[in-house]
């Protein structure tokens, strides 16, 4: 059995991957986020975050996205540990 | 017969658009309150239909004011060609089962239809047919592939009208289809996901964008003075200019019509920043100064576009706009001000909110001096020295961040992150890229030839009327106190409102200092828009923002006039 980490994207590191657990937020920031292809039960990989709490880019099936700072603080992820 | 083309952002549509209308139609942007869609005409069996190239749209819940345009059109359209990207199958087909639960009969085009190959994506495209109830053809925009195949099936198009009583469920249905339609294989890294990756490192892609900007520039300036240099400058001095003076001589190089057509001589010669006829400065401005830089800058704009890079630029200023109360996407209306400001404010509907549109329009207004504008600026100011051309750009620079951390302040409401998609980058064939300028550098000689005619042929009569004594002895407190101008530049600040690029052009005969010089297009730069921006402000943001930010620009260009007038 591999181990259980929950984070949030903005608090993971760039590179590492996860499933997505729940949207942390109301119905339109969910509604928004899954136009993009962002929803619970989705492989999410950080790629990077840019300085000063700058937007997060992601990857979720073959789309690359960027997204605020607060929105990828409301994304949480169950973190893949390979074992 | 109405036929939509819809479908998810930067999927094709546009491509597939000038693909299905052929190059005989001029794809125009549509006057009137639902702006924002371009439309053109196919022939199909013996029928003219209208073809509708539909803003793209996530979802048919609107979240943004292009999405709301695309909800609304579809109530209009008799029928939908969904344009799905084939490499984002599972993500396009959220809006493609929202489509067919609406009354309307669908084709789906399976777009980028190659791109699949390289990435390693198999999509079986009968089953996906059996799975949606209508016809799916696979195309290829930029190459022209499958189209005569979606052409022909277009009859067959149907109403499946199946229904979700949720999203959830329509995702379920999602999952299953790809799950049995698709599937994936391995593929190697290339050098493309390279180049991706250092756009995304927040220091990689920094060190990417400043040698991004310095090609630009240095681009748009070879190829604008090669232009210059090398076709317009002597094409106008030993074709044009002899013949003017043939025609002068013709009309006895004095008199009403002389004035007109060919302007005042100077010293027995055309001089075609001075003479100010029609055919002389009249034809040379737009046509030897303005149309180079153009047609320079829309080469690396529409390369850039075509490119993908726009996105990644939006994502690295994210941090930077928020100070200004915008987020990063807000860059891509301004890059495009740099053009021309009417397409910049109209792309301000790709913001969220009202406020946001509200501020990243005025400050394309104050702050965004057209390609125009710009091209006169350099020809003109830059003659007395570059430092000076630089003068005017950190003022405008300078006016920006002020204007901008106020309207912050001052605005109320909030500005919402930043959510985007980030295309993948792509290489397009030279010839799309050939035709997109085409199209932006026909479409500049169209709209604004007959209107830098016109407003040469207003200032010719205002001053036979001598109107212009009248306006400059009223305003001259004004102009020389503050600004320290001579009363004379009021004409050409005037003429500002028409086109911008003749007011610098007025400038040239009266003399000025470089100080002067440096004043009088900053202030032209950010004190007003031209007639064509006033319009579309007016209509985006209605005629009250519309005055509060002409106040606005009307404040701040005095402030910063006068502030030269004090420090330079």
């Amino acid at each position: 059995m591999s181990q259980k980490i929950q984070l949030t994207l903005g608090q993971m590191a760039a590179g590492q991957t996860g499933t997505v657990i729940q949207i942390l937020g109301g119905r339109g920031l969910a509604q928004r986020l899954e136009a993009i292809g962002i929803r619970a039960g989705k492989k999410i990989t950080k790629i990077s975050s840019m300085l000063f709490r700058g937007p997060v880019t992601l990857r979720v099936d073959q789309t690359q996205a960027a997204i605020g700072f607060g929105m990828a603080n409301k994304i949480l992820v169950e973190i893949d540990t390979s074992t | 017969m109405k036929i939509l083309l819809m479908g998810n952002p930067n999927v094709g549509k546009s491509v597939l658009f000038s693909r299905l209308t052929g190059t005989r139609t001029i794809a125009s942007n549509y006057p009137g309150t639902t702006v924002g869609f371009t439309k053109g005409t196919l022939k199909l069996e013996q029928e003219q239909v209208e073809i509708i190239d539909v803003p793209g749209t996530y979802t048919l819940e609107p979240t943004s004011k292009a999405e709301e345009v695309a909800a609304k059109m579809l109530k209009e359209g008799d029928l939908v060609i969904d344009v799905v990207d084939a490499t984002n199958l599972e993500r396009n087909l959220n809006l493609t089962l929202q489509l067919l639960e609406r009354p309307v009969p669908v084709i789906v085009a399976l777009n980028m239809w190659d791109d699949t190959h390289h990435r390693g994506i198999n999509i079986n495209v009968a089953k996906l047919e059996e799975f949606l109830g209508v016809p799916v053809v696979p195309t290829v925009g930029v190459t022209g592939e499958g189209i005569r195949d979606l052409v022909n099936r277009i009859p067959e198009a149907t109403t499946p009208k199946t229904t979700y009583s949720s999203n959830d469920e329509r995702w379920i249905k999602i999952g299953d289809i790809i799950d049995q339609v698709q599937s994936l294989s391995h593929r190697h890294h290339t050098w493309r996901d390279v180049l991706e990756d250092v756009s995304n490192h927040p220091v990689g892609g920094a060190i990417l964008a400043l040698l991004v900007l310095a090609a630009t520039f240095f681009v748009i300036r070879f190829i604008g003075e090669g232009i210059i240099n090398y076709v317009t400058d002597p094409l106008f001095n030993w074709l044009w200019t002899p013949l003017l003076m043939k025609l002068s001589l013709a009309l006895g190089s004095q008199g009403f019509w002389n004035d007109i057509l060919i302007g005042k001589l100077i010293n027995g010669e055309i001089d075609y920043l001075q003479s100010f006829g029609l055919l002389s400065t009249g034809i040379y401005i737009p046509l030897a100064v303005v149309l180079p830089y153009i047609t320079a800058f829309y080469f690396v704009l529409g390369i850039l576009e075509d490119v993908g890079y726009l996105p990644r630029l939006a994502v690295l200023m994210d941090t930077l706009l928020h100070r200004v109360g915008l987020h990063g996407y807000a860059i891509i209306p301004s890059i495009l001000g740099f053009g021309c400001n009417v397409p910049a404010i109209m792309a301000t509907r790709i913001l969220e909110s009202r406020r946001e549109r509200f501020i990243a329009a005025t400050l394309i207004s104050i702050a965004i001096p057209c390609a125009a504008l710009q091209a006169m600026i350099i020809g003109l100011v830059g003659q007395q020295g570059m430092q000076y051309v630089a003068i005017v750009y950190g003022s405008l620079l300078a006016s920006w961040v002020i204007v901008g951390l106020i309207l912050n302040y001052a605005v109320k409401g909030f500005s919402p992150e930043l959510i985007m998609e980030i295309p993948p980058y792509r290489f397009p064939p030279w010839r799309v890229i050939g035709e997109k300028l085409w199209l932006r550098v026909s479409g500049f000689i169209k709209e604004a030839l007959p209107i830098v005619l016109g407003a040469v042929l207003v200032v010719n009569i205002l001053y036979m009327l001598n109107v212009f004594d009248f306006i400059a002895n009223i305003t001259a407190p004004i102009l020389t106190g503050l600004l320290g101008l001579p009363k004379e530049t009021v004409v050409a600040l005037a003429i500002g409102f028409l086109r911008k690029d003749v007011a610098v052009g007025m400038l040239a005969p009266l003399g000025l200092t470089a100080k002067q010089l440096v004043i009088s297009t900053t202030f032209l730069a950010m004190v007003f828009p031209c007639v064509a921006t006033f319009v579309i402000l007016a209509r985006e943001l209605g005629a009250r923002d519309m005055l509060k930010a002409a106040g606005i620009m009307i404040a701040a260009a005095l402030i910063v006039g006068g502030l030269q007038n004090l420090v330079l």
